[in-house]
């Protein structure tokens, strides 16, 4: 019993500090990562090609979901409002549900899926392939050429796909509310911009979508770099990023909800 | 050549990414917030006490003949009188006489409450950090009702007496 004992204490002691050195790993990773991010400009036509594959790639799949989550915003809310007969605060409902969270939080998502995976499995694939190593061989740091351009794109274009997702949101909400409903288009908007303000609810979702963006980033590019360099640990560590972004997303967005929204 | 013009087409599929973005956090922040709306330019700040503030919260409107003229700044409890002081901040472009009075409204009947400013007729505008003397509470929906069942209660004893 007392040898058992130790053994599993022993086991257990061994699997905590497993864990521990791995997160410490990737604190340290977000933290150099985060450090470099002001290099990525010294580095314009990287940072370009990069922002054109993790922005524009992204854009039909943004937009899409955001004028069908507009449309389907616009039909339950409608169904709710039109109980207790204030159908006019539609505007005011898509509105504030979109820029707060939905925007942020689905485009983030969205995200994750699809640029996250490809540059979890690019830079694993590179690191199978002995390139990171390589490039280190010519005296150049991997992480300034490849991991920034990458991790900073996603910094910067992270917000830009949210505030579109929610413009186009709203005017999916429009479309189902206004056009095919019948709500009046001048309440629609009049209820909108008196309930919707600048910083408090605008200004926290592109706080809250810069956040997102750095999660998504740094997380799929830090699950590429920690993978093993096979071809099944590549496969599991894009997984891993999809599923490790998608849960810190709506983590951090439950914090930050209760810190910015909170009183 | 070719690669130079693929570059090209590139830099300006991200350029116009960028640009419908910063776009659309425009259109967010004027269509869609209240960017466009009200804003305060120079203002001035008025007190007024309140023995009961009802749902009022900070960054409710000032109104006066419905028209939006200000925001209330800040709400605390008097700690002598207990009552409610709440600071206003008013357009500089609004001068109220001293015998104006405030009231808590409510817009609607389950709407957000509001502070309605009447104009009085004294010679003498508030200056700023003055106090608007007049006030009256918001109407506090339970004690309308006890009050309504007391008047009933009472009505009812009197003429069972007779």
């Amino acid at each position: 019993m007392g040898r058992f004992g130790m053994v599993g204490l022993r086991s257990l002691g061994a699997w905590v500090i497993g864990q521990l050195t791995q997160l410490g790993r990737l604190a340290c990773f977000y933290a150099r990562l985060s450090m470099l991010f002001w290099s990525a400009f010294t580095r314009p036509r990287l940072l370009l090609a990069q922002l054109h594959f993790v922005g524009n790639r992204s854009l039909a799949i943004t937009l899409v979901s955001g004028l069908f989550v507009g449309f389907v915003l616009g039909l339950q809310g409608y169904y709710t409002l039109n109980r207790y007969g204030s159908e006019e605060a539609l505007g005011l409902l898509v509105a504030l549900s979109l820029v707060r969270e939905l925007g942020p939080v689905v485009a983030a998502l969205l995200f994750a899926g699809r640029a996250g995976t490809s540059l979890t499995a690019e830079v694993g694939l590179m690191k199978a392939g002995e390139q990171l190593d390589a490039i280190s061989m010519m005296g150049i740091d991997p992480l300034r050429r490849i991991l920034v351009p990458r991790f900073a794109a996603s910094l910067i274009a992270m917000p830009l796909l949210a505030a579109l997702f929610s413009a186009v949101g709203i005017g999916g909400g429009y479309v189902v509310g206004v056009v095919l409903i019948g709500v009046d288009s001048g309440a629609f908007w009049a209820q909108m911009q008196s309930g919707v303000d600048v910083v408090h609810d605008v200004g926290s979702g592109v706080l809250k979508s810069v956040v997102f963006g750095w999660i998504c980033g740094a997380t799929a590019l830090a699950m590429g770099w920690l993978a093993r360099p096979t071809p099944e640990g590549v496969s599991q560590a894009t997984t891993r990023a999809v599923v490790a972004s998608s849960l810190t997303v709506l983590g951090a967005d439950f914090l930050l909800t209760a810190l910015l929204f909170g009183q | 050549m070719a690669q130079q013009q693929s570059t090209a087409a590139r830099d300006l599929a991200v350029g116009i990414f960028v640009v419908i973005g910063l776009l659309a956090l425009l259109f967010l922040a004027l269509r869609a917030g209240n960017m466009g709306g009200f804003q305060l330019g120079p203002s001035y700040q008025l007190r007024a006490k309140f023995d009961n503030i009802g749902g009022l919260k900070v960054r409710a409107p000032v109104k006066s003949a419905g028209v939006v003229i200000g925001r209330v700044v800040s709400i605390r409890l008097d700690p002598k009188t207990y009552q409610a002081e709440v600071l206003l901040s008013l357009d500089q472009a609004v001068a109220f006489p001293k015998d104006s009075s405030a009231r808590i409204l409510t817009s609607g009947l389950l709407g957000e409450q509001y502070i309605g400013l009447e104009a009085g007729a004294d010679q003498q505008n508030l200056s700023d950090g003055a106090e608007i003397k007049m006030t009256q509470s918001a109407v506090v929906l339970e004690s309308l009702i006890s009050q309504f069942l007391y008047r009933s209660a009472e009505q009812a004893g009197a003429s069972e007496k007779r």
